[in-house]
């Protein structure tokens, strides 16, 4: 039940360890601290459930920030309520997304195309706005959702008196804040990577992959495409949950602002860029998008000025001046370029970019590109 | 060829479809016979088309009924159609044109095996050894054994058109539906393709059959339907139908061939 | 009943927006086939055109008077906008009618802009998957934020309407009610008259003109009239100049209602999807129908009488229009078979 094939296992290996050596090779990049390597996991994880449902059955959500939210939220209530135990958190957090998901979708898969991407951004704006106003009681509106002092924490409370000070999430004593934290997410997304695979290489990956490329056959192929469509976005819904937790878990706080539509849209940047339907791509993308946001939102003119010391001085502060428009503040600026020239230049991503240089290169350009998702088409 | 049992397969039942004005299939009555070859032939605009769409569920009858196998399939979903044991292949190839030749195949033989649906994502694909063996049977018996690994959608039309059909035979269909199985194919690959159609007549397999194609369609069926204006105008033996007044007329009268 | 009837009347300027950007959306995607994800964007800009017109006016010299102090001592700066030394009093009336006035400035550069963005990217994308346009779109609108938030910062810059009216209309004597019964603010009645002319006008070129004749055929059957000989390609640079134009006179008219900020294009953009979506896609009476519908209904939402019943439904009215619209009827209010289904 639990083999894969050996080209995936040998797929799955090399991302095992990549990923757990992560705080090694990341050293020299100067990103290999328990903050941002969080981060490179979550969205990991985030971007390969995102994939099961865009990249293998073609569905455009453009709604998945919702689930990160009520991920979120259902883990800080989860502390809030029960313990400061991570393992609860993040179940709660898959379980609650997951339903939330099933009613989305089985609302939003009565339609498909680009009135699929609109039912589902309208059902996360909802969600978002609901967040907002009505919802305080739940969600604390907008200075969002944190641990108090008095909160009851039943489980840790009947076992132990209540410290001073706010609590700390742990993992059976292990502090989820810094290393701890990314070693529990990473092993969550190395498992989530994992059922990933499983999935596409089994044949109710197929039927997903036939959906996104020709639904139309696959009804009359006595396929009922519904419940597979349906199936599909509640995984994906679990995995954006699952994250939204994680996020809790390595800092105990949730907000609204996890729902916005401009949150899900990172996410498909994320994807995009990595390569759509590729295994590694959603990672990767992830990865870099993290990677730079961090990085491009730290530069300030100060940082800039020292990096084009060498020039002269006038053209010094033109360039500088020129840069500082993309970075700090101006990441977003940066984004949006690059969103447009991947899909402008490289509709299938970095993944599609490295198999056309590894062809050219080393093949000779002679053998057939295996591109089984050269293009990000909806299933309409 | 004459069987004894006159076993109906399918029986579309005083069938009309009316779109607005339109009267694009009047009162047809059409009962075919298990393991017969019943093709349907007619002028462009006739209704072939709209009839096998009425069969397989893709349009709903302004009136009457379609039985298959003693069950009235009118109403119901195309995918309920299709497990109930009835395959088409489309005029224009219906096929998955990201996936290779073999998945293609084997996708049917999934959701033959597995019903409308099955959340078994914990099985492995190398691991159905035996689907993958009967999909390269098939794969091969319609002549692309090269071609296993190609992507459906760099196929040419003649190609696709024979990957399609593997698709439906894999699936041990009850009743085949073939919208002009042999447009766009070279003389050769249509001879190859009558012989494989043959073939599948000895296992007994239920077809109808449109086409164009007069060299098929007398290559192969056992009755003939001569359909005309949503009406059927003839009916009966190749031989009767070839001599049927009505039948040159309705096609000398809208053919200039 | 004086409730029901300014709760109507409030809806009308803000369905009167939405009614302008849903147009441009539906022509561009109508005639040209494509999703475009940047069209908020462009309201967006056009708003910041009213208020880089302002700043350009009340550009100021500053002097420092030679004879007056300030309360600190130091000499008192005096400060005369440059329109004011050019046109005398003139110029104040050019500050006072800023954002009317920017309109007439708004129609060459959104015109230009909307040229820029066909012939730059959106033609590359024709052919391309519909989510292949929403995503090359996303970004523009993202850069097109981006921009204006390097240019302007990120605060809501206010914009004042001209004096005169400032006031409101006192509407409910058109009803016989009592004096000031019903206000509305005069600036609402005039866009909202504003938004009327501009949907006639378009309507009127789509009707009268050979050019609006061609563009009517392209929406209802694209292919056939590419096959006549017409010059598609040229015409659908001017459709999408046209919808940016709308999109950004909408915007700049809508400015002393609602400040401008950066993020406007994101809020706006998806309302008036969902606004497209209900009214039909791909149908110009959908489109303007279902925005003042949309308008009208989140104004009644916003009663607080409704929301002591549902809370809350103020913030997600629209969207839940939309919703029960997309499952009930796929095809929107207006539309017709067949637009971006199989």
């Amino acid at each position: 039940m639990l083999t894969l094939p050996k080209k995936e296992l040998i797929k799955f290996v090399i991302f095992a360890v990549v990923v757990l050596t992560m705080p090694v090779w990341l050293t020299p990049f100067g990103a290999s601290y328990p903050g941002l390597l969080q981060k490179f996991a979550i969205y990991g994880l985030l971007a390969v459930g995102f994939n099961i449902l865009f990249g293998l059955t073609g569905y455009l959500s453009f709604g998945h920030a919702a689930f990160l939210g009520v991920g979120s939220y259902a883990a800080v209530w989860s502390f809030k309520l029960l313990t400061m135990n991570a393992i609860p958190a993040v179940v709660f957090a898959v379980i609650l997304s997951g339903l939330f998901a099933l009613a989305i979708g089985y609302l939003s898969l009565r339609r498909s195309g680009i009135y699929f991407s609109i039912l589902t951004l309208a059902f996360a704006q909802m969600s978002y706005n609901l967040a907002y106003s009505v919802l305080t009681p739940i969600t604390n509106g907008e200075t969002g959702l944190q641990l108090t002092l008095q909160d009851p924490r039943v489980l840790d409370l009947a076992f132990s008196e209540r410290e001073a000070g706010l609590p700390i999430v742990t993992l059976f004593g292990i502090d989820m804040a810094g290393y701890g934290g990314f070693y529990f997410s990473a092993v969550l997304l190395i498992a989530g990577f994992f059922i990933a695979q499983k999935i596409t290489t089994s044949p109710f990956g197929l039927v997903l992959k036939g959906i996104k490329s020709n639904q139309n056959r696959m009804n009359y192929t006595g396929v009922n495409t519904r419940p597979y469509t349906l199936a599909a976005f509640v995984i994906s819904g679990m995995y954006a949950g699952l994250a939204g937790g994680l996020l809790a878990v390595t800092d105990p706080l949730a907000g609204a602002e996890r729902m916005q539509w401009t949150a899900s849209g990172e996410l498909v940047l994320m994807t995009i860029l990595g390569g759509v339907g590729t295994m590694f791509g959603p990672v990767l993308g992830a990865w870099i998008m993290k990677y730079l946001e961090n990085i491009f939102s730290a530069f300030n003119e100060n940082v800039l000025h020292g990096f084009f010391a060498f020039l002269p001085d006038n053209l010094e502060s033109v360039v500088v001046l020129i840069a500082s428009k993309f970075v700090g503040e101006g990441w977003h600026l940066t984004l949006g370029l690059m969103f447009v020239f991947v899909v402008v230049f490289l509709p299938g991503g970095l993944m599609e970019g490295y198999r056309r240089f590894v062809n050219r290169f080393f093949n000779g350009g002679k053998a057939k590109a295996e591109a089984p998702d050269k293009q990000t088409q909806p299933a309409e | 060829m004459a069987t004894s049992d006159h076993n109906v397969v399918l029986h579309v039942a005083d069938v009309h479809m009316r779109f607005g004005g339109l009267h694009a299939l009047a009162d047809i009555d059409l009962e075919v016979e298990e393991g017969k070859t019943h093709a349907i032939i007619g002028p462009n605009g006739a209704g072939k088309s709209t009839l096998l769409n009425v069969c397989v569920g893709r349009l709903f009858p302004t009136s009457g009924a379609v039985v298959f196998d003693g069950q009235v399939i009118t109403g119901k979903k195309p995918h309920e159609i299709n497990q109930a044991g009835v395959a088409r292949v489309f005029q224009t190839p219906e096929i998955f044109p990201e996936l290779s030749v073999l998945d293609n195949v084997m996708a049917p033989a999934f959701a033959k095996r597995d019903g409308a649906f099955k959340l078994n994502f914990f099985s492995n694909m190398h691991k159905e050894g035996e689907i993958r063996e009967e999909a390269r049977h098939f794969i091969n018996d319609v002549g692309m054994t090269a071609k296993l690994d190609t992507h459906a959608g760099a196929l040419s039309r003649g190609d696709k058109r024979r990957l399609e059909l593997a698709m439906c035979l894999i699936q041990h269909p009850r009743l085949l539906l073939l919208d002009e199985p042999t447009a766009g194919m070279s003389r050769h690959d249509t001879n190859t393709t009558i012989e494989l159609l043959r073939k599948i007549k000895e296992r007994g397999m239920t077809k109808i059959i449109i086409e164009h194609d007069m060299h098929v369609v007398f290559s192969l069926a056992d009755k003939i339907s001569v359909l005309a204006q949503g009406r059927i105008i003839a009916e009966g033996a190749p031989d009767e139908v070839r001599a049927d007044p009505r039948v040159k007329e309705a096609y000398l009268g809208s053919e200039q061939e | 009943m004086d409730a029901i009837l300014i709760q109507f009347l409030n809806g009308l300027d803000k369905g009167g927006a939405y009614a302008l950007i849903a147009l441009g959306l539906t022509l561009v995607f109508g005639t040209l086939g494509v999703v475009n994800f940047a069209h908020g964007a462009i309201f967006m800009i056009g708003s910041f055109v009213a208020v880089a017109f302002r700043q350009l006016l009340t550009l100021e010299r500053v002097e420092l008077s030679e004879t007056e102090l300030s309360p600190w001592g130091t000499a008192l700066e005096i400060r005369t906008p440059y329109a004011l030394e050019w046109f005398g009093d003139f110029g104040n009336v050019l500050i006072d009618y800023s954002v009317p006035i920017a309109v007439l400035l708004a129609i060459p550069v959104m015109y230009l802009l909307g040229v820029l963005m066909e012939r730059g990217l959106i033609k590359h994308f024709y052919k391309r998957p519909h989510a292949e346009q929403i995503l090359v779109t996303f970004g523009l609108a993202i850069v097109l934020g981006e921009v204006a938030r390097t240019f302007f910062g990120a605060n809501p810059i206010p914009q004042p309407m001209p004096e005169a009216v400032r006031g409101a209309a006192d509407i409910g004597i058109l009803f016989g009610m009592a004096e000031h019964a019903v206000t509305y603010p005069w600036w609402r009645l005039i866009y909202f008259v504003f938004s009327l002319v501009v949907i006639g006008a378009v309507f009127a070129f789509l009707r009268f003109t050979t050019f609006g004749l061609v563009v009517r055929a392209g929406m209802s059957d694209r292919e056939t009239v590419g096959l006549l000989g017409i010059n598609i390609n040229r015409r659908f640079t001017i459709v999408f100049g046209l919808a940016a134009v709308v999109a950004g006179i909408a915007g700049v008219m809508y400015t002393p209602l609602l400040p401008p900020t950066y993020s406007l294009g994101m809020d706006f953009l998806v309302l008036s999807f969902v606004v497209v979506v209900v009214g039909g896609m791909g149908s110009l009476p959908g489109a303007v129908a279902a925005g003042f519908l949309l308008g009208i209904l989140q104004s009644f939402a916003a009663m607080t009488e409704v929301k002591a019943i549902f809370p809350g439904i103020d913030q997600v009215i629209i969207y839940l229009v939309a919703v029960v619209i997309l499952l009930v009827r796929p095809r929107g209010l207006f539309g017709r078979k067949g637009v971006m289904e199989n």
